[in-house]
């Protein structure tokens, strides 16, 4: 089964709502090697003006593997999660991450186009606050190889 | 305070190295990022399903090198400054051998300053073994917005 382009603006339910966990935050840092003590430090990072630590760059990729789920999770699909492989990835932020926050992120496949042996497809997370204001998108382009004739 | 006022964005020289570092990844360095992220394809950790899907061994999760690559400019970050956007593509795979595991290079060059818009691009280079594994992997920088939560 090729993968389904009608998935591209298929509306689906934001994901349910992730709480920011300070430890979680210190941990993904400490597993990427991180120093910055905004990550680390609660009261440096509240001494910089943030209510508790600063979340990674990267850390949104946590809400958005919900979403990818989704997507694999879609009967429908075309997608096998042994195909694919991770071409590229993007993430737009309106304000940082910070401990505490409770975050939703809803998915949206923005574009699906093949090519040569295999399907680029597109997708984004659009992850808000408990106030449903904006806090980052994050996008992963996907390429997914053809199954074995 | 105008965004273009920011001293240390004003401060930054165009090609200039601003951050850099090389880091020993293990295959206990995947392990805890598979832990940390919740990413538990197992390509990330077993030789047997890596070699299963015909790849050279067991490779770091592009996430991982992304970070990896990201936070060396975050420390160095000004505080009145923050990332606004940060893209790459997944170039080349990091195989991670069992026993050596694998060196990772990460430059950080000033890419762009735009004083008048209060922004600035920084350019990574990572490499392993000499060659690029991110490409176009570019970060955006802007003021910081001194809001409630930051």
């Amino acid at each position: 089964m090729p993968v389904n382009p009608e998935l591209v603006g298929r509306e689906f339910p934001p994901t349910a709502p992730y709480l920011v966990g300070r430890e979680k935050v210190r941990e993904f840092a400490r597993a990427l090697h991180s120093s910055d003590p905004l990550h680390l430090d609660p009261t440096a990072a509240r001494a910089a003006g943030y209510a508790d630590v600063v979340a990674p760059t990267t850390f949104p990729i946590v809400l958005q593997d919900f979403t990818l789920q989704q997507l694999l999770a879609e009967p429908d699909s075309g997608i096998v999660l042994s195909r694919v492989l991770h071409a590229e990835q993007r993430f737009r932020y309106t304000r940082p991450i910070v401990a505490g926050d409770e975050l939703t992120a809803q998915l949206d496949v923005t574009g699906i186009r093949s090519m040569g042996g295999g399907t680029m497809v597109t997708s984004e997370a659009n992850i808000r606050d408990a106030a449903g204001e904006h806090v980052v998108t994050a996008v992963s382009v996907l390429v997914v190889g053809e199954a074995d004739a | 305070m105008s965004a273009a006022a920011t001293p240390a964005l004003a401060a930054l020289q165009l090609g200039e190295v601003i951050a850099q570092r090389t880091l020993e990844l293990s295959r206990e360095t995947l392990v805890r990022y598979a832990g940390a992220s919740g990413d538990f394809n197992p390509i990330h950790y077993r030789d047997d399903v890596a070699a299963q899907m015909g790849l050279p061994g067991v490779l770091a999760h592009g996430m991982l090198t992304m970070g990896l690559a990201v936070e060396t400019v975050s420390a160095w970050l000004d505080p009145e400054l923050r990332i606004t956007e940060y893209g790459t593509r997944f170039t080349r795979p990091v195989v991670v051998d069992p026993a050596h595991g694998a060196t990772v290079e990460i430059v950080a060059k000033v890419g762009a300053v735009d004083p008048e818009a209060g922004t600035a691009r920084i350019d990574l280079t990572v490499s392993c073994e000499g060659k690029t594994v991110l490409g176009k992997a570019q970060v955006q920088v802007g003021a910081r917005a001194r809001r409630s939560h930051g």
